[in-house]
Order: C-alpha cells, then structure tokens, then sequence
C-alpha cells in the first residue's frame, strides 16, 4: 500500500516535451487508470513514477517520501508490462518465486511466498506445471504472480491486457481489479481502452498531449467532460456535438438551434455571443415526431441489444442508440429529442466546457 | 458468381488440426467476416486463400478458377497483415506504389500516379505523399498499408485483424472508414478479427469459427437472434449472454431435452419482489458510463443485465424475474427449437 503524489512533473526528450507538468495524488489502495491516445504521454508518466526514467522537473512522492531522484530498484514497486513475460525453461513454481530468488530470500520463505500467492491466484495446483502448456489466462496469472509475489508497495502496469482477444480481455479486467481489493494494493493502470478503464477504474486521469485534461471518478469524467477532448474520448459512440452560433445569460435553462429552443441544465454564467458546441450522449437522445429538432438518417449500425444510428442536421452529424427493435430506414426526416438533464454546452474554439448545472452535479441519476 | 469459393478445406500442422473441412464462399462486392478466438484457424483459412498454405484436402476458387495448386504471385487477391510492414525507407507515395512497379506489371508511371493519388485521397492521406513511412501516425501507417493492397484492385483483399494493433478510438474510426471504402469501391473483402464489434458493424455476413470449424454463417443479426449453439450465442452481445442450467428456471414451456437456457439482456425483465416468476438477488451495479450492468445471484448462478435507468437497484436488493424469449441448448450446447419459438428460428 502506498500513496503515490506528482507534483508538476515534466519530461523532455531533446526538444520535444513528452509531459507537460502533470499533477495528481493516487491514494492508498486505489485503483488508477491514466488514460489517453498514443503519445499523450502517459507511457513517460508511469516510467517517471517507476524510476525508468528521471523526471525533467517536478517532484514524485511515495508516501511522502521524494523519490524523484531514486533508481527503479531503490523504489518499491512492481511494473507489470505487456505480460506473458514468462521464463519458458522454468516451471510456475520456479517463475513466480525468481524475483525473490533474485533478491536472496530463504528456501523456506521463497516456498511461503510463492505458495500463498499462488493460492490468491487461483493457480495452487498448477505450481509443478511448465508454463509452456498452460493456457493463456493462466499464463497471465502465473506473470501477474511474480509482480504480486514481492508484495511492492505500488503496481504500475502499462496496457498488461493489450495483447490479448477482447472478449478473454474482459474478463482478465474482472480479475485484476478482485486481485487489487484482495491484496489491498495501489495499482496506476495504463491503457488506450476506455471501456477497460471505465471497468476497472475508481479514479481516471485523461492525458491529452502532455497534459491531464481532467481526473475523476468514471461516472464524472463520463457525465461531466470538462473538455471536448474528454468527451469524444470516453464513450462508444463518443458524444456528438452540435455546433451553435449563440449567446448566453446566466439562469437560462434553454439554448437556441437557429431559433429553436432546446432545453438544457442551467446556465451559471453570462456568455457573449460566440461559436458553441452543445454535447449529448447517444443514449440520451431519441426520435420524437413532435419535435422541431429534424435530421436525415444517413446510416445505422447494428449491434444486438441495440442499434447506432447516425442522424445529419443542419448543425453536424449526431448519434443515436435506440433498441434494435426500433425500426429506421436510411434517408427517413425524423424529430430528435435530447435528454435535458444530460446535455453539455462547450465553447467551440478553446474546447472547454461552460458551467452550468450539470457540472454541481444538478441532477440525480 | 462468387469471388473466393473454399470446398471441403482441411489443413493439419502436425497432429493439429487448424482448419476442418471448411467450406464457404464469398460473393462479388461481399464483405465476410470470421469471427473467432485466437487459434480457431482464422488466419490459416486466409492463408490458404492467398496461397501462402496448401491445404491437405479441399480446393480453393477465386472467380471460378480453382487455384489449389497456384503460387501466391499467380492468385488475384492483396493480404492486409495486422503489422503496418511498410518499407521504412521510402516515402508514402513510393510505398504505395511499390506493388504496381513490380515487373510482372509493368505499369507505366503515369497510370500508376493516377491510380496512387486515386487512393490516397480515398484514404485521407493524400497530404502525406512525400512523408516518409516512418514519420506518419500509427493510423496513418496503416492506412497506407491498406492502400496498398487497394492499388492493385485484386479479385479479393484478406485482412487478418488490420486495425488490431490500433488505439481503440482510432480503431473506430477506420472501421467505418474501411466499410465506407469497401461500398464505394464494391470490394469483396474476406476480414479476420475477434472483436465482435467490428464484425457485427462491418460485416455482411459473419462466418462464426471454433476450433478449426466453421460452426455458423450468415448475417450479423441472424447470426445474434438465431444462434444455433451456446458457442455462437456467446460470442455476440454485451454483455454477454447468460447461460443457466435449465433446473433452475423450470416452467412449462421448456423443450424436454433444454439442459441449458441462454437469456441475453433485452429477454430480462426486473420487477420488484413478489411479482411471479424467479426470485434473484441485486448483487452489485456497475457503472459503465453508456450502459449500468446488473450483477444478479439467482440461486448459485451469476446473471449480467443491463440496468434501466430509472430503476434505482442496489446491492442486496431482492428482485423477481421475468423471461421473454429465452434460446434453449441441449447438453452438448446445441439449440433446441420449440414449436413456440420455433417458427422464428
């Protein structure tokens, strides 16, 4: 168990800045999820917190302590990386104990060790076994064991799942994060997948060119995107926007599409007449008739449970997911309704987010 | 008349059986997917399309001809790998020209910066010409290792996992973008993944693979309304479908020999304690965003669902359940029809 802290953390190679002064606490027994594109610079925020690399400027606290100067092995933390790592000639017994035989652990205490762990694996019975013939979630567990088997203070692990088939993905999610709550571990989690961080995440950090957009809880960074960028990263369709030449004054509780009135959580501040983006989720829009709100269907998209279908209006392109049993033809004009409550309103040309009452949490749900 | 035409193909590796006597065919402007697990014989049946395998048993038609015997160089069809494999030293325009200047060619330059510059702006990477392969995105690159294969305008295009190694967002992006290009184009394209999504939105028809068998083709929602195993029933849908041993539900409208009931989570209905129907525990809600999975115990057994919304469930909470058309599944997890359902399937 440790807290890790970062305060104004900067890395440059050369003359290009891979972090930009990042900022953020990890406490005790959390589980952290940073999450960005690739070259977003959260590859180089772990590595600094692991001691793989020197940060330029800035201080990184674990527990308290500065550790910003110390070498990988002086800091006590585990580093998962894409795993399957495994040493073939060795059995499961052999591979999860190596990093304490390393380390000049006793007989006796190495076979304590790596029996235990085995055993919070699920892999007890595996322990004589080559890793050669085991399947490939055992395999993962067996590499998960030997990062686990020191008991480090910290687990940072950089996309540990990205290798494998999405559906065997899922559940691995599942284990880890029951792993983590067993062993009452910090864990900083690496990935580009959103839904892998939505799953496992009790707080997410979204980089975005060096810098951290914003960090919360899933349901926030989901409900509230202090950004345009957060916004079109989280979610599956990712939110559509509506683009809108308007202004604002505080207490509205509606904004005008070319002069139709769309219902919206409260405005907190005056606004001068500008270019605006209006955010909604594709979950929270549907088709009315009634509706003055019109597009054309250019394309649906099906997927079981539910369908995506892409409605074009005269503001962009937005996204809507209804039942697959909902029938839709191509080229149909149909009336959108957007969920009230739930809409988001940006200024269009810095990417932020206006406050309005979606961001005190003005809403229940 | 069908582009590719597999017949009763088989290919060991050894005592292996990678793939077991496959037979499938894809028409003109298709786009078929396999869908499958890593080692389900995915990528060798592609192999054995482009010639890079010869199959044991069964024969191989592109446009009517049988090719079985033919090299690679002599089969119409372009392979799209999952690594960009791009040349690091030449520029994007000179990788993309490179297939048209081999001497079996012998295309004269001019038509080949017409047809390059067709397909980059198809692509979106008309602005990136000159750049060298190794200072583009990883998006990029693989864009460009598509346009590749899309100069060359072959009988069939093999993409084995394209956009695997891609951002999830970015991953996204090109799945539409390459499903746009494949209708403007009217490509017959024969993909491998194992992500359901980009089968289900891609596809035409999936073709369903385990263990070297085809088990199941046909299109995107036949192959998620009617599956004809528990196999298939579990490869499509999110959450995934809920298998439960038929002694638990019981009821009258059970087929005698249903030893398993698949209930995805639109044939779930949650309503308070008390109302008819199996009783369940709330064991805890999971939130992900667009969607709140439900984790129920009923009994012993682990049930996913979606939650609705408006439904305020918490943990503890204990709840009555209602099944609409639920899949039934024999012992060895085949479907069992009932005559009530069976008209449907």
């Amino acid at each position: 168990m440790a807290e890790i802290k970062l305060e104004t953390v900067a890395k440059t190679f050369g003359a290009f800045a891979a972090v930009k002064g990042v900022n953020f606490t990890v406490d005790h027994g959390s589980f952290f999820v940073i999450l960005g594109p690739s070259g977003c610079g959260k590859t180089t925020t772990l590595r600094m917190i692991a001691g793989l690399e020197l940060p330029t400027s800035g201080r990184i606290l674990l527990d308290g302590e500065d550790v910003s100067a110390l070498r990988a092995s002086a800091r006590d933390i585990a580093f998962v990386f894409q795993l399957f790592a495994l040493y073939p000639h060795m059995n499961v017994r052999q591979n999860i104990g190596f990093p304490l035989r390393c380390q000049n652990y006793s007989r006796a205490e190495i076979t304590k060790s790596v029996e235990e762990t085995a055993k919070l694996l699920r892999i007890d019975h595996l322990l004589e076994r080559r890793v050669g013939g085991l399947s490939g979630g055992d395999r993962q567990r067996v590499a998960l064991g030997r990062a686990i088997v020191r008991r480090p203070k910290a687990f940072l692990m950089d996309e540990p799942l990205g290798a494998l088939d999405s559906e065997f993905r899922r559940l691995m999610c599942g284990e880890l994060r029951e792993l983590h709550d067993r062993i009452d571990a910090t864990t900083v989690y690496i990935t580009h997948d959103q839904l892998e961080a939505m799953a496992m995440a009790d707080r997410i950090a979204i980089m975005n060119q060096g810098r951290v957009e914003q960090i919360g809880t899933p349901q926030e960074i989901y409900d509230r995107p202090n950004t345009m960028f957060v916004a079109d990263f989280i979610g599956a369709p990712p939110m559509s926007f509506l683009n809108v030449q308007a202004s604002l004054q505080r207490g509205d509780c509606n904004i005008k599409i070319d002069g139709i009135a769309v219902e919206m959580p409260e405005v907190l501040a005056d606004r001068a007449e500008g270019r605006l983006a209006l955010g909604v989720r594709p979950e929270n829009v549907s088709f009315a008739d009634s509706s003055p709100l019109r597009g054309r269907v250019i394309g649906a998209e099906y997927l079981g449970t539910t369908q995506i279908v892409t409605v074009t209006t005269a503001n962009g392109q937005v996204k809507a997911r209804l039942s697959s049993g909902q029938a839709v033809q191509v080229g149909e004009s149909v009336g959108l309704a957007l969920r009230p409550d739930r809409l988001s309103l940006f200024d269009a040309v810095s990417g932020q987010a206006l406050p309005s009452a979606l961001h005190v949490g003005g809403y229940h749900g | 008349m069908a582009e590719v035409a597999l017949a009763d193909v088989s290919k060991k590796y050894g005592t292996v059986e990678a793939v077991r006597g496959l037979s499938l065919s894809i028409a003109d402007g298709e786009l078929v997917v396999l869908l499958g697990p890593t080692g389900a014989g995915k990528t060798t049946t592609l192999r054995l399309i482009a010639g890079l395998e010869r199959p044991d048993r069964g024969d191989v038609a592109i446009q009517g001809r049988v090719v079985t015997n033919e090299v690679p160089a002599e089969r119409d069809v372009a392979f799209v790998f999952q690594q960009y494999s791009l040349y690091p030293h030449l520029t994007v325009y000179d990788n993309l020209a490179f297939p048209l200047r081999s001497p079996a060619r012998r295309m004269d330059e001019k038509t080949i910066r017409r047809r390059v510059q067709q397909v980059s702006e198809l692509l979106h990477i008309e602005q990136k010409l000159d750049n060298r392969a190794t200072a583009l995105s990883g998006g990029e690159m693989q864009r460009v290792a598509i346009g590749r294969a899309l100069v060359r305008e072959p009988a069939v295009y093999l993409m084995d996992e394209p956009l695997s190694s891609l951002d999830a967002k970015l991953r996204a992006e090109l799945r539409l973008e390459l499903k746009r290009i494949q209708r403007e184009l009217g490509t017959t394209i024969l993909y491998v993944t194992h992500d359901q999504i980009e089968a289900m939105t891609m596809a035409d028809r999936i073709g369903v693979m385990n263990e070297g068998a085809l088990i199941q083709q046909g299109t995107p929602r036949e192959i998620y309304e009617r599956p004809n195993s528990a196999y298939v029933a579990s490869r499509l849908g999110t959450p995934v479908i809920n298998l439960i041993p038929a002694e638990l539900l019981g009821g009258d409208a059970m087929p005698p020999n249903a030893r398993t009931v698949g209930l995805r989570t639109e044939h779930i209905r949650i309503s308070s304690a008390g109302r008819p129907g199996p009783r369940a525990r709330v064991h805890w809600v999971e939130h992900l965003g667009d969607q709140n999975h439900v984790h129920l115990k009923l009994d012993t057994h682990s049930l996913v669902t979606l939650a609705d919304p408006v439904q305020q469930l918490k943990s503890g909470d204990e709840v009555s359940l209602e099944f609409t058309e639920p899949l039934y599944f024999d012992q060895v997890g085949n479907r069992v029809h009932t005559d009530r359902y069976g008209g449907r399937a």
